[in-house]
């Protein structure tokens, strides 16, 4: 039976791990290829690395750590971060990247989507959506959640889907960060809407959270960053765990 | 020993060489016919599409130099698919190593998605690339299609359907998944490989 998959998150700012809360104060945690070996033998089935640094300098240090990742790390990783065009995708890959992440640059140019799934195939191609609970529904956010778009989750996540997505990644911004647990109803409904795996991301606080996003939110995976950095939770403990609450998780 | 990794258009094949030299096995990348029928062990990774990959292949002649390998060949992913007789992907006539058909996943459950993507369990293993496992263990896969349980069929996965996710036959083996993705585990199985 395929496994429900356990996903840490290193955000990399000038090659090093960092993560924030709420999208703001940054603090350090690790450095990104012993981090991510260490989970690797912890048993995390895949990582993310999400590249938070804009300048030009920053996404060639980036591309560096691509290539020690792709030669230490013996499980799959995504990379993540100022993706605009398909040499970037072709760059990373390169460089040794299994998936790609894009966020902003696809609601910029969705076609960017169809062109990864056609050059690249659609098990390259991640779609990272960062949304926020309004009155009026989930609205879709750009740029790590400073600007609000006029889209809303659903749509937007149907819409890639059917451009070729493999994957979607979805950030509850309400959640993120606050350790209350992941967006589980919204997630649910992507889970039912949609014919590509959802990874959740956004809320992990306790071993309980990852449970409910795949008993609740029908998630096929779950992301989390600082509960895996700070040692809150240790990968081994979380997967003896969910395997008890009969979660099928690689052991 | 001398490695080859078979060179074509396909992606994913320098993660084959990271992983064989974590194990500290030195390959050399190449589409030289002289160098790969002289190497003692051959490992034919990809990812990428059928049809137009074997036209790749068949304009490179290395359609006939991979069916006549004498030494221990290995494919993985798309290798092992285009080792096949034909793929329904591309509709491709392919190397006919293995005399069976390459289909694509058709569920009928909304909860399985193509690809079949992620770790999976090998079960009813029956090859040397298994030497010393005593469990059903995990490893990574990404394909949309899949080759159907048959007489060489080395190891299997249920997803969707009980398919084959490794084959063997005389010198060549061949797995669905990716042994250079799947941690320890894959490391064991490349590890069982240089050793045949």
């Amino acid at each position: 039976m395929l496994a429900k998959r356990i996903i840490p998150c290193l955000d990399i700012k000038d090659g090093q791990t960092v993560k924030g809360t709420n999208f703001v104060n940054l603090r350090q945690a690790g450095d990104p290829v012993e981090l991510g070996r260490a989970y690797s033998e912890q048993g995390a089935d895949e990582l993310v690395y999400l590249d938070i640094t804009a300048s030009h300098e920053g996404r060639k240090t980036f591309t560096d750590l691509v290539k020690r990742v792709a030669a230490h790390i013996s499980i799959p990783f995504t990379v993540g971060g100022g993706i605009n065009e398909l040499s970037d995708v072709d760059r990373l890959l390169n460089a040794g990247a299994d998936k790609v992440s894009i966020n902003s640059s696809a609601i910029r140019r969705p076609q960017l989507v169809d062109e990864i799934a056609r050059h690249f195939g659609s098990q390259v191609c991640v779609v990272a959506i960062d949304a926020r609970q309004t009155e009026t529904g989930w609205k879709c956010y750009l740029n790590g959640g400073r600007i609000e778009t006029d889209r809303y989750l659903m749509d937007w996540a149907k819409e890639v889907n059917d451009r070729g997505a493999g994957e979607i990644l979805f950030t509850s911004m309400n959640h993120d960060g606050v350790k209350t647990g992941y967006a589980n109803e919204a997630l649910a409904q992507l889970a039912e809407q949609l014919t590509i795996p959802v990874i959740a991301s956004g809320g992990a606080g306790r071993m309980e959270h990852f449970r409910d996003a795949f008993t609740l939110g029908k998630a096929d995976a779950a992301l989390a960053a600082s509960v895996f950095h700070f040692g809150e939770i240790g990968i081994p403990e979380l997967k003896q765990y969910l395997c008890s609450q009969g979660i099928n998780v690689r052991l | 020993m001398k490695i080859a990794i078979v060179k074509y258009n396909a992606g994913n094949i320098y993660s084959v060489d990271h992983a064989l030299k974590r194990l500290g096995a030195e390959a050399i990348v190449t589409a030289d016919k002289e160098v790969l029928m002289a190497a003692d062990k051959v490992i034919f990774p990809g990812v990428g599409e059928a049809g137009t990959t074997m036209n790749h292949l068949r304009e490179n002649h290395l359609d006939e130099v991979i069916k006549n390998l004498k030494q221990p060949v290995l494919g993985i992913c798309l290798g092992m698919q285009l080792m096949c007789r034909h793929s329904e992907e591309g509709d491709a006539q392919c190397l006919d190593i293995f005399h069976t058909d390459v289909k694509l996943f058709r569920p009928t459950r909304h909860e399985d998605k193509v690809p079949h993507m992620g770790w999976n369990t090998l079960t009813n293993t029956r090859s040397e690339l298994f030497r010393g496992f005593d469990k059903e263990e995990f490893v990574y896969f990404v394909h949309s299609f899949y080759v159907p349980l048959n007489e060489f069929t080395a190891a299997q996965t249920d997803y969707v359907l009980p398919y084959s996710s490794a084959l063997h036959k005389d010198n060549f083996y061949a797995t669905q998944f990716h042994p250079e993705k799947s941690g320890a585990v894959g490391e064991r199985i490349l590890k069982n490989f240089l050793e045949l």
